[in-house]
């Protein structure tokens, strides 16, 4: 057997993802094609692809940067809320529902960006452990904030009242929006399938060539050993403040293609849990490995529905589940096994270039 | 290596494939579903003998106290019916986690197991979500208590067996103003809670307009509702000498702990939400001595039907219901009422039977005697009307006002 050269074995692996991600959307279109899929799995189309943009996103963060953040659902929830306030006050402005979904994706990645921009730039200055406190609250102040904020357009533009929906003083004709702690509740669902597949594309490419770039070397060396990667002129703050403010954008925009996707989204939603649910597609996909995070997040988003036969017993189910996986990749055999496969050709710490 | 390359792609397309099966294993039956749908409204097919009934709810997760409830109080009811012969119901109850992602997968798990009436959700936000899914699929929709006007607005087939929100802040303002309970009114509530405030806002405007005046309005958050001691005291000084709380049984038992421990005795007045107190695990009914709340159903009610439930309720899961219960045992008999009322027959499709069930509910002859109510009928913005009930706590037991 002969040693294909790094940037094949890249190209060669790149190609995998990008190719195992196109033939999921293909076989999907031919089976929606005929009638063949599930309503259930046809509702879930939408969340998985959101879900898979969160983990590929998180997983910059995580596995590729080395910090941990424990508010990913925050930048979510930015991102949804800011993209459902745009696309709900264009409603008329903007005629075309494929563009006012572009638009909603653009100004949920555009507000999370900014928001991680605030949240990294202090930040990321230190080190140690400061990022998972400060990311955990700012989710919390983001989910709070929104659960408080009342959000109106009319003929005039937008309102804005932190008191009740009434304190918007909207003109007649206008419409509130975000309504404090029901959320938005009368969103029209503009979100596909197709749309979701680009992101997807969109955020597998983002991340993958800047792994690749001279930037990505950069950032991996600072994860390796900062100490090491200082010394030889590479600004800590700078690499680490890229990789997370492109993590938040693309969070952002996974959002607002969620939040499109239901007639009615609360802030409630986007909380710690679910901050969590995305490090655990990370974490169970292998940490810098993004075609394993593509993976965990749409097994993991569908076993839950699989799992409605067994009724009570499901969460159990799913947690044993979860265990179970943990266990098994993390043992030696079932590892070697793989890598024998050459499904896992290195341990985990080398992941991030095959990814 | 080149060849494990290979491996490795077959075993990712392997891997993607089995995932695609087992998703779809559950679809086989699905086109028998779209069959009937050529099948003219009011068609002259033989009556329905049995009607799937879709449930959603939160069986698990911090809202599954309310789920349960309405799973268990429409189980009751499902029985009696079935046991009377004639037209079954069957009811598939589905978990939603009281969470809208969840809600909808579980709609479409139900939709795919031919469902042809639902029967939910319990919390509000899961049921806008759902609400808009069954609008534009055309199931007709029937929520024991997501109570929120943005559940039914602009939506033909979507009905509430609950009061909504603003009705309940509306009508406790006139309570409160008619029977001279108090002058001097603090509220407090969570305004993290959709319920909550939307009870506060409704009850905020009405007592501006017939002139009760508000001293006080102390807010808390979702997520820490365990010390109350600020807002209490911040009430204490305002001089209340009613405290309104439109929230959940849950913190409200720990405010009236708090207040009673500082000596602050005003009248305590809450909302549907606040049924079930008595029926706390470890809670101190002393406390809720003189307690006043609006609930549509009392567990301690005389009537038949009320001892009937509550006998059955007691026996099948060894606790007192609550009025989510009691909604949920509405809900079924309303859909039974309407599925006769409406000559449903077995060649109608799910467009069909939503289409005839909303002409029933909305005709002004259709009335359903519920525990929650007699007479309730629907209008059609789809909100229930009945008559609200004042109950008072009387050494531990409800007493009707």
């Amino acid at each position: 057997m002969k040693k294909l050269s790094p940037g094949r074995k890249r190209l060669v692996n790149n190609s995998i993802t990008y190719g195992m991600v196109a033939a999921a959307f293909i076989i999907l279109q031919v089976l929606r094609g005929q009638g063949m899929v599930s309503p259930s799995l046809e509702g879930q189309l939408v969340p998985i692809c959101a879900y898979v943009v969160m983990a590929i996103s998180l997983n910059l963060v995580v596995g590729i940067s080395g910090e941990l953040s424990l508010g990913h659902a925050g930048f979510m929830s930015v991102g949804a809320f800011s993209g459902v306030i745009a696309a709900m006050s264009l409603q008329n402005a903007i005629p075309s529902p494929a563009l006012r979904l572009v638009v909603a994706m653009v100004v949920g990645a555009l507000f999370a960006g900014v928001a991680g921009f605030i949240v990294g730039v202090p930040v990321l200055r230190l080190r140690g452990d400061y990022l998972a406190i400060v990311t955990l609250a700012f989710g919390e102040i983001i989910k709070n904030i929104i659960n408080i904020l009342y959000v109106g357009v009319d003929g005039s533009g937008l309102h804005f009242s932190t008191k009740n929906e009434a304190a918007l003083a909207l003109e007649s004709g206008g419409k509130a929006i975000l309504k404090g702690p029901m959320g938005v509740t009368a969103n029209v669902k503009l979100a596909t399938f197709t749309a979701g597949f680009i992101l997807v594309l969109i955020a597998i490419t983002v991340v993958l060539n800047l792994v690749n770039s001279r930037a990505g070397r950069a950032i991996l060396a600072l994860r390796d050993n900062r100490i090491a990667a200082e010394s030889v002129g590479i600004g800590a703050t700078k690499y680490k403040l890229m990789a997370f403010v492109t993590s938040a954008v693309l969070a952002g925009a996974a959002g607002a293609l969620y939040a499109m996707n239901y007639s009615s989204v609360a802030a409630k939603k986007f909380d710690f849990n679910t901050s969590i649910l995305v490090l655990v597609f990370v974490v169970l996909g292998g940490m810098g490995n993004i075609r394993g995070s593509i993976i965990a997040a749409a097994l993991l988003t569908v076993l839950p529905e699989l799992l409605r036969a067994v009724n009570d017993y499901r969460m159990l189910v799913y947690a044993v589940v979860l265990i179970l996986v943990m266990l098994a990749t993390n043992n030696p055999t079932i590892r070697d096994f793989f890598s024998r496969l050459g499904l896992k050709k290195a341990p985990a710490k080398k992941g991030v270039k095959q990814a | 290596m080149k060849q494990s390359r290979i491996l490795s792609l077959t075993m990712a397309a392997a891997m993607s494939a089995a995932l695609l099966t087992s998703c779809g294993g559950g679809t086989a039956a699905q086109p028998s579903a779209s069959q009937p749908s050529g099948a003219p409204a009011g068609g002259s097919g033989e009556a329905i003998t049995t009607l799937k009934i879709g449930g959603i709810g939160p069986l698990t997760g911090s809202a599954a106290v309310y789920g349960l409830a309405t799973k268990q109080g429409a189980e009751i009811a499902v029985q009696e019916i079935n046991a009377l012969g004639g037209l079954q119901l069957e009811l598939n109850f589905q978990d939603d986690e009281g969470d809208a992602e969840k809600s909808v997968n579980a709609y479409n798990t139900l939709k795919g197991s031919n469902v042809q009436v639902i029967y939910g959700c319990t919390t509000t936000t899961p049921c806008v979500a759902v609400a808009a899914e069954t609008f534009s699929d055309r199931y007709f929709q029937l929520t024991p208590s997501a109570s929120s006007t943005d559940v039914t607005s602009g939506k033909d087939n979507v009905f509430q067996v609950c009061f909504t929100d603003p009705n309940q802040g509306t009508t406790a303002a006139n309570y409160i103003k008619d029977n001279n309970l108090g002058s001097q009114i603090g509220v407090i509530y969570n305004n993290g809670d959709a319920y909550s405030t939307g009870i506060y806002n409704a009850f905020q405007a009405q007592a501006d307009s017939i002139g009760l005046s508000v001293v006080s309005v102390q807010t808390f958050p979702e997520d820490t509702n365990t010390d109350f001691t600020v807002q209490l005291n911040a009430l204490k000084d305002a001089g209340a000498d009613l405290v309104f709380m439109p929230i959940y049984y849950t913190p409200a038992s720990l405010i009236l702990n708090q207040a009673k421990t500082m000596g602050f005795a005003p009248t305590f007045f809450g909302c549907d939400g606040m049924d079930g107190i008595l029926d706390m695990e470890g809670f101190d009914t002393s406390l809720a001595e003189g307690l006043m709340l609006m609930t549509p159903f009392n567990a301690w009610g005389e009537d038949e039907r009320t001892v009937n439930f509550v006998s059955a309720y007691q026996a099948a899961y060894g606790t007192l219901p609550n009025q989510f219960a009691a909604d949920g045992y509405d809900c079924m008999y309303a859909i039974y009422a309407a599925a006769q009322a409406a000559n449903l027959t077995s060649d109608m499709d799910n467009a069909a039977i939503c289409q005839a069930m909303i002409a029933t509910f909305t005709s002004g002859s259709f009335s359903v005697d519920g525990l929650t109510g007699s007479g309730m009928s629907w209008s059609t913005n789809g909100e229930v009307s009945k008559a609200p009930v004042v109950v008072s706590v009387q050494d531990g037991n409800y007493v009707t006002q």
